[in-house]
């Protein structure tokens, strides 16, 4: 079969049709009606590219390739099968898998080509491993914070910001080093080493909230490296696969900054979380007024219009099915249920979409901020599930807030407020909300499950 | 190789153009499936994985082989594991069925 005349165009025939059903893929993700054509169109042409690759001459022994490509099959689909609470963190784990492959293909690749190394090959070939390797150990970190198997609570020291940029400075000057002399080969394990560990101090300081910006920057840096891999392997396939995800990654983190109220460059240098530590500690027992599940039943039943407002509190407690079977009761009283979702609501972006639509609820329900931020003075009910910060209205009046200026979802501008929350402890930025001492709003003080379960069987509804 | 890596520049600032128009276009609901997908179509790089493990080399060959067979693992899970998850969280999203279309 590889004694077909013509075989190198046909392999780069392949590569152009996967380049073309890459990008139709990404087209048709922009609705959720072409949403699964678009990954059948992925997958067409990722197979396509692999069987081409395959064809190539240059390929003397495929013993080691179908032993990794079966291995790696078997690693995928545990991973393709995790909950969809773990996604926050499958995903952090996929960004250091693909980052690991790029980092190793460089790695080898200079090897193999030292002492020749053209410049500008140099270049990007330092430009892969350096994003390469700060992306897979930072992924890790992300990963193991998202999984609790490390500290979420964002750990900080003196001089940390200098710390982490004169590592990253000190790796870039190094690089620098080998473009002006690829033969000094001995400087290479230092580009690979020093961005590893600038990826663990990068996610040291960070939080839980943090993470929808974090894992968006991570995946546009996957993207990225793979980019210039495609640069050093000639591969016009690999910079188009690469530029698409550093393009993704890089919208979806201009985004959450957005969302977050910090500038790109606060972002771009890894400097999250900082300002919180200060703030908290002011506390004062002012008066709430709180409601039982029987009471905020009858709210609830006599409203016409109501917004949920999930938060990581949501998806901690696992409420999302009860949710559901709020949603149903209600609606079979014929309120008008929506969700109001907060860009930076969850560990990732698009994560509260997703659990909801796990849980059945219908994806026209749910509504971005832009889109039910105008509907909170019609609306009789907002209720809020596990979030705090994103419906702080001291972030549109307070100018002292570290908050001041974060968009926000407009609770406050409903004709009730219902908060459930385990108790009047602070968010994770460890601010006050003001939300919750005024006089339209109603503490639900409890667990999101089992409060929102009481409040189901209130109605009447519910299937245990 | 002069004009190979302009042509390649080229073909980077036209993906990345494209790539910021249509990923745009993408609405914030699938922002979770869309990193799964962009994740899995990143992991191409087995390409180059796999011409790594495989091609012959004069020099370096065991550690062309161990990295390269290592890559494929990694990038080849991504693929697999990527595109099911994907598919599986865009299998849930349901239109309100019939007075909603």
């Amino acid at each position: 079969m590889r004694n077909v005349p013509g075989l190198e165009q046909i392999i780069e025939v392949t590569y152009l049709i996967a380049t073309a059903l890459f990008i139709l893929a990404l087209k048709w993700l922009s609705s959720p009606k072409t949403a699964r054509r678009g990954v059948f169109a992925g997958e067409l042409g990722m197979l396509l590219a692999i069987a081409g690759t395959l064809l190539n001459r240059g390929i003397v022994e495929y013993k080691w390739i179908v032993i990794a490509l079966v291995l790696g099959t078997i690693i995928g689909v545990p991973l393709g099968e995790v909950a969809m609470t773990a996604v926050p963190q499958r995903t952090a784990l996929s960004h250091a898998f693909g980052a690991l492959c790029v980092t190793l293909v460089g790695t080898a690749e200079f090897y193999l080509r030292t002492p020749d190394v053209p410049r500008f090959m140099m270049g990007v070939l330092s430009l892969e491993v350096i994003l390469g390797s700060l992306t897979f150990t930072g992924s890790l970190m992300a990963a193991g914070k998202l999984q609790e198997l490390l500290p979420q609570r964002p750990i900080t020291y003196k001089g940390q910001n200098l710390v982490n940029l004169g590592l990253l400075g000190v790796a870039i000057v190094i690089a620098g080093m080998l473009v002006a002399h690829p033969e000094k080969a001995y400087l290479f394990p230092l580009i690979v080493g020093i961005p590893l560990l600038f990826g663990v101090m990068m996610i040291i300081p960070i939080g839980g909230a943090d993470m929808p910006t974090v894992i968006s920057l991570l995946n546009s840096y996957a993207g990225l490296s793979a980019a210039a891999m495609g640069f050093v392997l000639d591969s016009k396939l690999l910079i188009i696969a690469g530029a698409l995800d550093g393009a993704s990654g890089l919208i979806l983190s201009v985004n959450m900054s957005k969302a977050m109220n910090r500038s790109f460059s606060n972002v771009l240098f890894g400097a999250f979380g900082q300002e919180q530590a200060a703030v908290a500690g002011k506390q004062e027992a002012r008066p709430v007024r709180s409601a039982t599940p029987e009471e905020a039943a009858a709210i609830l039943a006599a409203a016409n219009k109501v917004v949920i407002v999930p938060g990581y509190g949501m998806a901690v407690a696992q409420a999302q099915h009860k949710v559901r079977e709020l949603y149903d009761a209600l609606t079979k009283r014929g309120v008008d249920v929506k969700f109001g979702i907060h860009p930076v609501a969850g560990r990732m972006p698009g994560h509260m979409n997703v659990l909801l639509a796990e849980a059945d609820i219908p994806y026209d329900k749910l509504l971005d901020m832009d889109e039910i931020n105008g509907d909170f003075p019609q609306t009789d009910v907002a209720l809020v599930i596990g979030a705090n910060d994103v419906t702080n209205p001291a972030a549109r009046t307070d100018a002292a807030s570290p908050i001041f200026g974060m968009p926000i979802l407009d609770v406050d501008k409903a004709r009730t407020v219902m908060v459930i929350k385990r108790s009047m402890g602070a968010g994770f930025a460890g601010i006050e909300n003001p939300l919750y001492y005024l006089d339209k709003t109603l503490m639900l003080f409890g667990d999101a499950k089992s409060f929102v379960g009481s409040i189901v069987r209130e109605l009447g509804g519910g299937h245990e | 190789m002069k004009l190979d890596l302009l042509t390649s520049l080229y073909v980077f600032m036209l993906a990345a153009f494209i790539g910021f128009e249509v990923i745009r276009r993408v609405s914030p609901l699938l922002h979770t499936p869309l990193m799964s997908l962009t994740n899995a179509l990143d992991a191409i790089a087995v390409v180059g994985a796999i011409l790594l493990a495989g091609e012959y080399h004069a020099h370096g060959a065991t550690l062309a082989k161990i990295l390269g067979t290592i890559a494929i693992v990694a990038a080849t899970s991504n693929i697999v594991g990527g595109f099911l998850i994907t598919d599986r969280m865009l299998r849930m999203f349901k239109a309100s069925g019939p007075k909603k279309p």
